[in-house]
């Protein structure tokens, strides 16, 4: 490390030899609950580190170490959403091609279908967590999504991204974006009714 | 079928406001046409309460259920030198 390297590092209050330690697991952890492809994640995680590196002179101190590594594998899963839902339009096929033309609604009345009619689960009223069963097969619902429909869900619904970000980043127009948010909900609801019933 | 007629009887178009409503905001004459809808269809009011519960839980639990996961220590090793590699390099 040059003296140069050396006075950066400690003004700036990065440690980078010890990133691996106390950032590595958060970081993973982070890339999984977004991506769910374990062996992918840990690729991103280094990744991330490595991009850190090279951007070490951006990194002002006006936020923590954390929060400025987290943005940028942020960046790095949008970048992989917007490759994996890139050339997907919402009625392309795709092989989630199941799960996009379930018909949920009578196509001439808009009633439910019956068979999709949604019914109590149970759990609708208990004001504490939700069953780690339940959670489980949320989870294992969201998994099932198509590509760019969990991009969608997840940005707004985990991360909070306001719509127009989102629209952007994943370059849809406001009214794709509404048709997948209704879409995306009234499938995962259903799987939800029929793993759990 | 007048317009209030046809949202009176549409859960497709109930369904999409409930959604829009959680994240934006909805028309005031949107308002309207939804709750008539509510009050004579229990079962979009099931609905309802089900997305206001899976939205709640995405924000809340789905990150918690990853946190017992970690890398192994060989690979966060290797990654640990490849760091020191590049930092020395500099």
């Amino acid at each position: 490390m040059t003296s140069n390297t050396v006075a950066f590092v400690k003004e700036n209050t990065t440690d980078p030899e010890n990133w691996v330690e106390n950032y590595a697991d958060y970081l993973f952890r982070y890339a999984v609950t977004r991506l769910n492809d374990p062996e992918q994640c840990r690729d991103l995680v280094q990744e991330t580190f490595l991009a850190g590196l090279e951007k070490l002179g951006g990194f002002k101190g006006a936020s923590s170490e954390k929060t400025w590594l987290t943005s940028i594998l942020k960046n790095k899963i949008i970048d992989i959403y917007r490759k994996k839902s890139s050339g997907l339009s919402i009625n392309s096929e795709t092989e989630d091609a199941d799960y996009e033309q379930q018909d949920f609604f009578d196509a001439a009345d808009g009633h439910w279908n019956v068979r999709h009619q949604p019914r109590e689960f149970g759990v609708e009223y208990q004001d504490h967590l939700v069953s780690k069963e339940f959670q489980g097969i949320l989870q294992q619902c969201m998994q099932k999504l198509p590509a760019l429909w969990f991009a969608v869900f997840s940005m707004k619904h985990l991360d909070e991204e306001a719509t127009e970000f989102i629209c952007t980043e994943l370059k849809l127009s406001a009214s794709n974006f509404w048709v997948i948010i209704h879409r995306t909900k009234v499938s995962l609801r259903s799987c939800l009714q029929k793993n759990w019933l | 079928m007048g317009p209030i007629k046809k949202i009176a009887y549409n859960c497709r178009k109930a369904t999409f406001l409930i959604e829009k409503q959680q994240i934006s905001s909805i028309t005031l004459r949107e308002k309207i046409e939804l709750k008539i809808h509510l009050a004579g269809c229990s079962i979009c009011k099931i609905f309802q309460t089900q997305s206001i519960l899976i939205n709640k839980m995405v924000g809340k639990h789905l990150a918690d259920q990853h946190k017992d996961l970690i890398l192994d220590n060989d690979f966060k090793d290797q990654m640990q030198q490849k760091i020191n590699e590049k930092l020395h390099k500099n």
